[in-house]
C-alpha cells in the first residue's frame, strides 16, 4: 500500500486508537488518558496539514477496499472532503482540551473519551467517504457514538434527549439507506465525483430520481436539523457542553449539512439538479428553516436551547448556499459549513463556562456577567457579532456571497430571508449582549463553582478555547481575501464545481 | 489426502462420549481440543472445497446407492465453519458458566457433542434419509439440553420443544417416504434429476410436508410459539446454541430443498407466501420483543424476528433473474452466519449480565454500563449487526436483500426490513438505555470471571468483521 493510500486510513486511526485504548484505562489513570487524547489530536492535525498540501499540489489521496462484489468502501482525500476534515480536527483539538477541563472530576471519563474520539472518526469518515455506500456507513456510525455521549449523565432528563435524538436520527438513517439501495441499484457505485455522475442516466428515470433525491434529503436533513426535522437538537442540549460542542459545530449538523453539498455537487451534479427542478424546494426548505430557527429562539430563556435553535437556522445556510445555482452562493453556503463552526463552538464553550463557573444556564441569570467573567464574555460577544453577520467578522463574508449569489441566479426573494434572519439574530443576540455588559449585578450567582483566583475568572482550560475560536472568527473575516483562508479554499472547489459545468 | 470429513463428525461423538465417562470434573478439557481441532477441520475442508469444488466422501467405501455418500459443497462449508466458530468460544463460556453446578456440567458436555454431531452430520448429509436421521438427533439432544435447568417452567419448554420438534421431523419424514414411493430413492443426488415441473402431485404433497416440517422446527412465524420459552429458558451457553445454530440448521434444509431438490416444482406464489410470513415474523416477533420485561425472553423474542429475514431469500430469490436470484441467495447465507454470531454473543453476554446482577428482569440491570462496560460493549456491538446497522456483517446481508428487493421492483419487502430494523433499534436501545441508568453506589454486582466476558466479545467482534469480509464468505459460498 503506497502513502497516498494509507494517509487517510492514519487519519481515521489517529482518533479511532487513541479512543479504543482509553476505553480500557481505569478511571484514576486521568494523565495516560489525556496524554493518548492531545496527541491523537496531534498527529491529527500533522497528519492533515500534510494532505492539504498534497491536494493544493494536485496529489490524489484514495483508498479502497471491496466489501462485497461491485461495494466498496472508498476514503478520499479531496479538497471538499479537506474543507470538512481540516474543520473538523482543529476543533476536535480545542474540544478535546476544553473537555479535559469541563469533566474534571466528573464519573466515567474514560468511557467519555472513548466516544469522543469515535465520534471524531465517525466524522473524518463522513468527510472522506469517496462514495455514498461508505458516507452512509459513517453517518450511521456517527449516530451510535454519539448517543452515549448525549445519555452521558443518566438523568431522566438525558435519557429522554437520547431516545428522541435516536428516533429522529435513526429514522432518517434509513431513509437515507433506502435512497441508497435505490441508487445503487439504478447507477452501480455512486462513486462522488466532481459535476455528479447521474446525468448519464436517460429522461426515463427522471421521476425516480426525484424520489430518491428526496429520501436522501429528508435522512441528511435530520442531522443537518431541517425544519420539519429538527426536533431532536434542542433537546439534545442537555448534554455535557463538550458535546454540545460537537453536535452543533464539529460533527452531527456538520455531517447533514456536508452530505447535502455532496448529494448536490457530486452524486447528481448541480446543473443536473437544477434541470430535474430539485433546488427550489430545497432553497424553500432552507428558507424556512432559518426563519423558524430564528424565530423560535427568540422565545428560549435558556441559554443553551436558545443557540441551540440559532444552530438550526445557522446551518441551513449551508443548505440554502447549494440550493441557489451559482458560484456565489456555492461559496456562501461552503464557506459557512466552516464558519459557522467556529462561531457557533464559540459560544457553546462561552455557555459551558457560564454553567460551570457559575452556574448561569439561563439568559435571565446573566446581568453583569461581563464584569466577572470579561475574556469569556468578550469572546460569546465576538461570536454573537458574527452570528449577526457584523463585518469583517467570519458571518459577514458567508452572508455577503450568499447575498450574491442570490442576486446572481436571480431570487431576489432570498435577500429578503437572509436580511429577515440578521434582523432576528440581532433580535436574541442583541438582549444578551446588553445584560451581560450593562445591566448591574444585583443578586448572588446561583452557583459559583469555580472562585476568581489572581484575576482568572476560571480554569485555563476552560478559558483557552472559546478565546483561540473567537480570534479565529475575527482573523477568517479579517483575511478571508488571503491564499490560507478558508473562502479562498471554498472558491477552489466552487470553481472545479462550476467549471466542469459551464463552457 | 486426509479426508477432513468424516472427522467432523466423530470429533464430536468422541469427546461426548469420554465426557460422560469421565464425568463433570475431567469433561471440560476435551470438548476445548476437540472443538479446536474440528475448527481446523472445517477450515481445511473449506480451503479443500475453494480450490477443488464440491468434495464426496463414500463411508465405508460403498458408495450411494448401497452406501451412505456424504457431501460437501460451499453452503455445507459455511455452515459448519460457523458451527465450530460459535461453539468454540461458547464452551470456554460455559466452562465458567456452569462452574460449581457439577450436576449440569455433567449431561451438558455430552448432549453439546452429540448435538454438534448431528449438526455437522446434517451440514455433510448427501440423501434425505440421513438427513431425517441427523435431524431427529439434533432434536433430541436439544431438548435435553434445554431441560438441563430442571424446574416446571424449563421442563414444560422442553416438552413443548419435544412435541414440536417430533411433529417437525414427523412430517419430514412423512415426505420422505412419499418421495421414496415415486422415485425409489432418497439420494438427493439421484433424485435431483428425476424431479421436473410435471412431477406428480404426490411430490408436490411430499415438498409441502418437508417444508413444513422443516419451518415448525426454524420456529417461521406462525409456528414461533415453541420457540421463545425454550431458548429463553434454558441455560445462557443452550440458548446461545440454540438460538445462533440448531435452527439455522432446519433453514439450511429448507434451502436445499427449495434451491436444489425441488426447484423445478417451486412457484412464485409459493416464494411470495414464505416471503410474507418471514415479515409477519420480522414485525410481530420485534414488537412482542419490544414489550418483554424480560432480558432473555426480549432476545429469544428477537430470535423469531430475525429468521423472518432469513425467509425474505425466498421471493427475492424465486422467479427473477440470475443476478438478482444470487444477490438475494448471498444475503440470506451472510444473514444466517451474522444471526448466528451476534445471537450467541448476545445471549451469552445477557447471561452474563443475569449472573452479575442476579436479576433477569431488564429493570434489573441499571448500572451495567458502569459495572460491566465490556459486556454491555459486547451487547451493543451484537445490537448492531441484529439492527442490521453498518459495519456489521447483518449490514451488508441486509444490504444485498434489499439490492435485490429493489432490482426485482419488490419494494414491500423493503418497507419491511426498513421498519423491522427500526423496530430491532427499539428493543435494543430499551435494554442499554436500561443499562445507562444509574444506581446505588451499594448494588451488589457479582464479579465476573474473564471467561465469560471476553469469549463472547469475540464472537461480537466476529459479527462485526463479518460486514469488512463478507466476500470471503460469498468467495467461499459460490465455490462449486
Amino acid at each position: 500500500m503506497s502513502l497516498n493510500e494509507t494517509l487517510p486510513l492514519l487519519v481515521l486511526v489517529s482518533s479511532l486508537l487513541p479512543g479504543l485504548i482509553i476505553f480500557t484505562l481505569p478511571e484514576e489513570r486521568r494523565g495516560l488518558r489525556n496524554l493518548f487524547n492531545m496527541v491523537g489530536a496531534t498527529l491529527k492535525l500533522l497528519l492533515i496539514f500534510y494532505i492539504l498540501r498534497g491536494v493544493m499540489l494536485g496529489e490524489e489521496y484514495i483508498f479502497r477496499h471491496t466489501i462485497l462484489p461491485g461495494l466498496d468502501l472508498v476514503f478520499k482525500a479531496d479538497a471538499l472532503a479537506m474543507l470538512f476534515v481540516t474543520l473538523s480536527a482543529a476543533l476536535w483539538f480545542l474540544t478535546t482540551l476544553y473537555a479535559i477541563g469541563y469533566m474534571e472530576g466528573s464519573p466515567h471519563r474514560s468511557r467519555f473519551f472513548g466516544f469522543f474520539s469515535l465520534c471524531v472518526t465517525a466524522t473524518m469518515g463522513v468527510a472522506m467517504a469517496g462514495n455514498l455506500f461508505t458516507f452512509f456507513v459513517f453517518y450511521e456510525l456517527l449516530t451510535l457514538s454519539t448517543y452515549p455521549l448525549v445519555v452521558h449523565r443518566g438523568t431522566e432528563q438525558a435519557m429522554r434527549a437520547g431516545q428522541v435524538y435516536l428516533s429522529y436520527t435513526l429514522g432518517g438513517g434509513a431513509l437515507l439507506l433506502i435512497g441508497t439501495v435505490w441508487l445503487y441499484g439504478l447507477a452501480g457505485q455512486v462513486e462522488f465525483t466532481q459535476g455528479g455522475m447521474l446525468a448519464a442516466l436517460g429522461p426515463e428515470y427522471t421521476g425516480q430520481l426525484q424520489v430518491i433525491f428526496f429520501l436522501l434529503i429528508a435522512g441528511l436533513g435530520v442531522k443537518a436539523a431541517l425544519v420539519p426535522l429538527h426536533g431532536w437538537l434542542p433537546l439534545a442540549m442537555v448534554a455535557p457542553a463538550p458535546v454540545s460542542a460537537l453536535l452543533h459545530a464539529v460533527a452531527v449538523v456538520k455531517a447533514g449539512a456536508f452530505g447535502i453539498v455532496r448529494v448536490v455537487y457530486d452524486v447528481y451534479g448541480v446543473e443536473f439538479a437544477q434541470s430535474l427542478h430539485l433546488l427550489m424546494p430545497l432553497a424553500v426548505m432552507a428558507s424556512v428553516t432559518i426563519i423558524w430557527g430564528s424565530l423560535c429562539a427568540l422565545f428560549q430563556d435558556d441559554l443553551k436551547r436558545r443557540l441551540a435553535y440559532s444552530t438550526i437556522s445557522q446551518v441551513s445556510y449551508i443548505a440554502l448556499g447549494v440550493a441557489i445555482f451559482g458560484p456565489m452562493a456555492t461559496i456562501g453556503g461552503m464557506v459557512h459549513l466552516v464558519h459557522q463552526g467556529i462561531m457557533k463552538i464559540t459560544l457553546f464553550f462561552c455557555a459551558g463556562n457560564y454553567a460551570e463557573t457559575l452556574g448561569i444556564h439561563k439568559i435571565s441569570e446573566m446581568d453583569g456577567v461581563g464584569r466577572r467573567m470579561p475574556w469569556t464574555t468578550a469572546a460569546f460577544t465576538i461570536g454573537a457579532f458574527g452570528m449577526i453577520g457584523l463585518p469583517p467578522l467570519a458571518g459577514f463574508i458567508s452572508k455577503w456571497y450568499l447575498g450574491l449569489g442570490a442576486l446572481e441566479a436571480q431570487m431576489p426573494w432570498v435577500i429578503a430571508v437572509l436580511l429577515a434572519s440578521s434582523l432576528l439574530n440581532a433580535a436574541y443576540f442583541l438582549p444578551v449582549l446588553y445584560r451581560v455588559w450593562f445591566q448591574p449585578r444585583t443578586e448572588a450567582w446561583p452557583g459559583e463553582h469555580i472562585p476568581m483566583q489572581n484575576g482568572r475568572e476560571t480554569a485555563w482550560l476552560l478559558l483557552v478555547p472559546p478565546l483561540v475560536t473567537a480570534v479565529a472568527t475575527v482573523l477568517v473575516g479579517l483575511f478571508a481575501a488571503s491564499a490560507m483562508s478558508p473562502l479562498n479554499w471554498v472558491k477552489l472547489i466552487a470553481d472545479r464545481e462550476y467549471l466542469y459545468w459551464l463552457p | 489426502m486426509f479426508d477432513p470429513i468424516p472427522w467432523l463428525i466423530l470429533s464430536p461423538l468422541i469427546w461426548a462420549t469420554l465426557a460422560f465417562v469421565h464425568g463433570p470434573g475431567q469433561g471440560g478439557r476435551l470438548p476445548v481440543a476437540g472443538l479446536i481441532l474440528q475448527l481446523a477441520l472445517a477450515a481445511m475442508l473449506a480451503q479443500q472445497i475453494v480450490a477443488g469444488g464440491v468434495r464426496v466422501y463414500a463411508v465405508g467405501g460403498w458408495g450411494a446407492p448401497l452406501g451412505i455418500d456424504l457431501m460437501a459443497d460451499g453452503l455445507s462449508a459455511v455452515m459448519l465453519l460457523l458451527t465450530q466458530t460459535v461453539a468454540l468460544p461458547l464452551v470456554f463460556y460455559a466452562r465458567a458458566y456452569f462452574a460449581g453446578h457439577a450436576n449440569s456440567l455433567r449431561y451438558f458436555w455430552p448432549l453439546t457433542g452429540y448435538l454438534l454431531a448431528a449438526m455437522n452430520a446434517l451440514f455433510l448429509s448427501a440423501d434425505v434419509f440421513n438427513i431425517y436421521v441427523t435431524l431427529e438427533l439434533l432434536g433430541l439432544a436439544a431438548v435435553g439440553l434445554v431441560a438441563l435447568a430442571g424446574g416446571a417452567g424449563p421442563i414444560t419448554a422442553a416438552m413443548r420443544y419435544l412435541l414440536a420438534a417430533l411433529l417437525g421431523s414427523g412430517a419430514y419424514l412423512l415426505g420422505v417416504a412419499l418421495l421414496y414411493g415415486v422415485y425409489g430413492s432418497v439420494s438427493l443426488a439421484a433424485l435431483i434429476p428425476l424431479i421436473a415441473a410435471d412431477a406428480p402431485a404426490v411430490v408436490s404433497l411430499a415438498a409441502a410436508l418437508m417444508l413444513l416440517g422443516l419451518m415448525l422446527k426454524t420456529a417461521l412465524f406462525p409456528f414461533h410459539i415453541w420457540l421463545p420459552p425454550a431458548h429463553g429458558g434454558a441455560p445462557a451457553p443452550v440458548s446461545a446454541l440454540l438460538s445462533a445454530l440448531v435452527i439455522k440448521a432446519s433453514f439450511y434444509l429448507i434451502l436445499r430443498l427449495w434451491f436444489d431438490l425441488f426447484e423445478p416444482i417451486t412457484s412464485v406464489a409459493a416464494a411470495q407466501l414464505l416471503g410474507a410470513l418471514g415479515a409477519a415474523a420480522i414485525l410481530w416477533g420485534s414488537f412482542l420483543a419490544l414489550r418483554q420485561t424480560h432480558l432473555k425472553m426480549l432476545v429469544a423474542y428477537s430470535t423469531v424476528a430475525q429468521i423472518g429475514y432469513l425467509f425474505l431469500l425466498f421471493p427475492l430469490a424465486t422467479g427473477v433473474s440470475a443476478e438478482v436470484a444470487a444477490s438475494a441467495w448471498q444475503g440470506g447465507v451472510l444473514q444466517v452466519v451474522a444471526h448466528g454470531l451476534a445471537k450467541a454473543a448476545m445471549f451469552a453476554a445477557v447471561g452474563a449480565m443475569i449472573i452479575a446482577t442476579g436479576r433477569d428482569e431488564i429493570s434489573g440491570i441499571a448500572g451495567v454500563a458502569a459495572r460491566l462496560p465490556l459486556t454491555l460493549f459486547t451487547f451493543a456491538l451484537a445490537g448492531v449487526t441484529i439492527m442490521g446497522l453498518p459495519p456489521s456483517g447483518g449490514f451488508a446481508a441486509k444490504w444485498l436483500l434489499l439490492g435485490a428487493a429493489q432490482a426485482s421492483g419488490q419494494w414491500w419487502w423493503i418497507v419491511v426490513m426498513v421498519v423491522g430494523g427500526l423496530l430491532s433499534a427499539a428493543y435494543i436501545f430499551k435494554v442499554l438505555r436500561q443499562a445507562f441508568l444509574p444506581v446505588e453506589e451499594t448494588a451488589n454486582f457479582k464479579l465476573l470471571p474473564r471467561m465469560l466476558e471476553w469469549p463472547v466479545l469475540l464472537l461480537a467482534l466476529a459479527s462485526l468483521v463479518l460486514g469488512l469480509g463478507g466476500g470471503e464468505v460469498l468467495s467461499l459460498l459460490g465455490a462449486t
